[in-house]
């Protein structure tokens, strides 16, 4: 390749400075989708699945939008009111679930429970993670193995016997209870995601570092993090999400309503026998979801790269 | 700086043992090169002489110091990886000045080395900028970079060229050469390239299979082989073989090949009559025969290079190279007389494969 050529992709590929893992040059761009670039091909192909996506996905926040702002008469009413549409848009909804309820309180605890959990597990799996795959320790291999298989353990078992700890303890019906079991199935799925990143660093880095005079703990703070921020990044939304949403642990260790996370909290306090209060309950469940969809729109540059590539050179 | 001897060294991976007993003495600020095919367990010792690999048996010193149980980073040592191993996230200067910086030297002092070796690597432009966005070259000479930052007693390097161009191989070459010549401090380089291995070193140690074959300057080993696996791997083209037995007749030896033809040896050969032996001359070391006396041979490939000819020929029942100063033009399948130089051909024992 000529000087200037490489020069000029150099300075291209400046713009992935840190850990962008596009490759300019062995992959210029669309090379692979030249096939779809005319007009007419390019709305079948891409387009139009992309619409039909797209609906499929968002219906669902439309759905609970509209029913958050219609008015009990109008959602119960098809024959004078469109199910599509709101005509009388209220916020009496929004109102009863945030001046009736707990649910401030409850989006105040699943935070708290979501970000301390998903904090706490994953400082043990980066460990447990850079322990397993790069310590040459016998017995590495299946002490991974045996992560995954507790992994495998469904929830719907295993809250049973957490109860009987949860009680003994004395954590029964506080934010302990929750923040302290979450990392039961975090840790085993974390440590797997990032068994799999720190696999993807060449070895020679952390050998460099060894020689260069860095300690085991100043190899994993200095050269493995940095490397691995996407799979942190990754790792940390899974785990928030997965947290975020929990329902079988939280339905079961906690009581007390000011101590309820939101979908136990929704569920419990919205639906009063056979009543159930839809406008509140889609309310609650618009005002849930929105913390993590401006989490994923944050990292989703990130959170692709590290699904999808690894550290090069 | 400081010497580094190896002593009976030996390795295992698991009940494998993959070196077995190597002795190796080398001097402060030489520059000796370890060769030899891939697999033959150069990386291996390299590896153990960093500490990156524990010492199955044997002792390595650096200095006066046994290190066998000394971490990697007590040993004083710089290594340059295959593949760079700069720190990607890191910028050029940032790679360059990590060890200081874990040594916890004082910030001018790091800025000043950084600068000082930047500039004998020519990298002064690149030091704000990121691996990724460096051609090969550079990214080799940031390698190297790091290391010479450390000054180290000894500076080791594992194949630090295979991953360049083959032009670029050459010109680094040099560059390495000549920056051991102005720092000369005591190194070890591991290539698979016996061009490589003739052209930098001060001495060559040829290995193979885990053990040392031989060990000696550049031309010590091309002129006095110990062996036939020293004689075929060094050189290039490689050297001719020819299986045959000693014939002395009338007070006069030569090496009688399989089809009976006569192959002229030194009358100093020390082999007795009907001794099966190999017949080893370079390619270079193969003339045109100006009338009688010469060994017939059946040109089958003539490749002209500009700079000299090789011909490959059918001599003495065996495929045989040789290359001439001047321009050639032979045809295909005729037949023309060729005469190895007598003083410089060499005789191995068909067993043992020594030279004789
Ligand atoms: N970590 C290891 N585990 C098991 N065998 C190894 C390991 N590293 C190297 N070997 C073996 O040791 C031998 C020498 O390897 P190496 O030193 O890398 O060779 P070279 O660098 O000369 O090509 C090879 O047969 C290789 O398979
Ligand atoms: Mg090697």
């Amino acid at each position: 390749m000529a000087i200037d050529e490489e020069e000029r992709l150099t300075r291209a590929s400046a713009r992935f400075w840190k850990w962008g893992r596009q490759n300019p040059k062995s992959e210029p761009e669309g090379a692979s989708t030249d096939y779809l670039i005319s007009m007419p091909r390019k709305v079948v192909t891409v387009y139009i699945p992309l619409l039909i996506f797209l609906f499929v996905l968002l219906f669902p926040f439309y759905w609970m939008t509209i029913t958050t702002l219609k008015s009990n008469e109008e959602l119960y009413d098809y024959e004078n009111y469109s199910p599509f549409w709101v005509a009388k848009p209220t916020l009496d909804n929004i109102y009863k679930l945030f001046f009736e309820t707990s649910y401030p309180l409850w989006l105040w605890n699943t935070m708290l429970v979501s970000v301390v959990a998903t904090f706490l597990s994953l400082v043990c799996a980066v460990c447990a993670a850079y322990a397993i795959e790069r310590l040459r320790f016998k017995g590495a291999r299946l002490t991974g193995m045996a992560i995954f298989l507790a992994y495998l353990v469904p929830p719907s078992i295993l809250f049973i016997p957490l109860a009987l700890i949860v009680f003994n303890y004395g954590l029964f019906d506080t934010p302990f209870a929750l923040i302290l079991t979450y990392p039961t199935f975090l840790i085993p799925f974390c440590t797997w995601l990032l068994m799999g990143y720190f696999r993807s660093i060449p070895y020679e880095l952390e050998e460099c570092a060894l020689i260069d005079g860095a300690s085991r703990f100043q190899i994993l703070v200095k050269i493995l993090l940095p490397l691995s921020i996407p799979g942190l990044i990754s790792a940390g939304i899974f785990a928030f999400t997965l947290s975020w949403n929990e329902f079988i642990y939280a339905l079961t260790f906690i009581s007390s309503s000011e101590n309820k996370t939101v979908p136990v909290g929704v569920i419990t306090e919205l639906v009063e026998g056979d009543v159930y209060h839809w406008g509140s309950l889609m309310a609650g469940a618009l005002m849930g979801s929105l913390p993590v969809a401006i989490l994923y729109s944050f990292f989703v540059e990130h959170y692709v790269s590290s699904m999808t590539g690894a550290v090069k050179e | 700086m400081a010497s580094v001897g190896i002593h009976d060294v030996r390795k295992s991976f698991g009940s494998v043992e993959v070196i077995h007993g190597v002795d190796i003495s080398i001097s402060d600020g030489e520059f000796v090169v370890l060769v030899g095919p891939s697999g033959c367990g150069k990386s291996t010792l390299l590896r153990m002489i960093a500490g990156l690999e524990q010492i199955t048996g044997g002792e390595i010193s650096i200095g006066e110091r046994v290190v066998n149980l000394v971490p990697p980073k007590e040993r004083d040592i710089a290594m340059v990886f295959q593949n760079y191993a700069l720190y990607p996230h890191m910028t050029v200067q940032d790679n360059m000045a990590f060890s200081l910086k874990l040594a916890k030297a004082e910030s001018a002092e790091i800025e000043r080395r950084v600068k000082e070796a930047a500039e004998i690597l020519g990298l002064g432009a690149y030091l704000e900028r990121y691996p990724r966005q460096l051609s090969g070259g550079q990214r080799q000479r940031v390698a190297m970079g790091r290391a010479i930052v450390r000054d180290p007693q000894v500076f080791l390097f594992d194949e630090p060229l295979s991953n360049l161009d083959a032009k670029l191989r050459v010109q680094m070459r040099t560059e390495i050469k000549a920056l051991h010549q102005r720092l000369t401090t005591t190194s070890v380089y591991v290539t698979h390239d016996q061009i490589e291995a003739m052209t930098m070193a001060d001495r060559i140690v040829v290995m193979h299979d885990g053990i040392v074959e031989q060990i000696g300057s550049p031309l010590e080993l091309y002129d006095h082989p110990a062996n036939m696996f020293v004689a075929g791997f060094i050189g290039s083209p490689a050297m001719n073989f020819i299986e045959g037995r000693v014939a002395r007749d009338a007070g006069e030896t030569r090496i009688v090949s399989a089809d009976g033809v006569r192959l002229p040896v030194p009358q100093t050969l020390q082999a007795a009559d009907g001794h099966k032996v190999v017949y080893g001359v370079r390619p270079e070391h193969i003339e045109l025969a100006n009338g009688a006396g010469g060994v017939p041979a059946e040109v089958s490939v003539i490749e002209p290079t500009g700079a000299y000819t090789l011909a490959f020929v059918k001599m003495a029942d065996a495929e045989v190279c040789a290359m001439f100063d001047e321009r050639h033009a032979f045809r295909p399948g005729e037949t023309i007389s060729l005469a190895p130089r007598t003083d410089l051909v060499h005789v191995f024992d068909a067993e043992t494969g020594r030279r004789l």
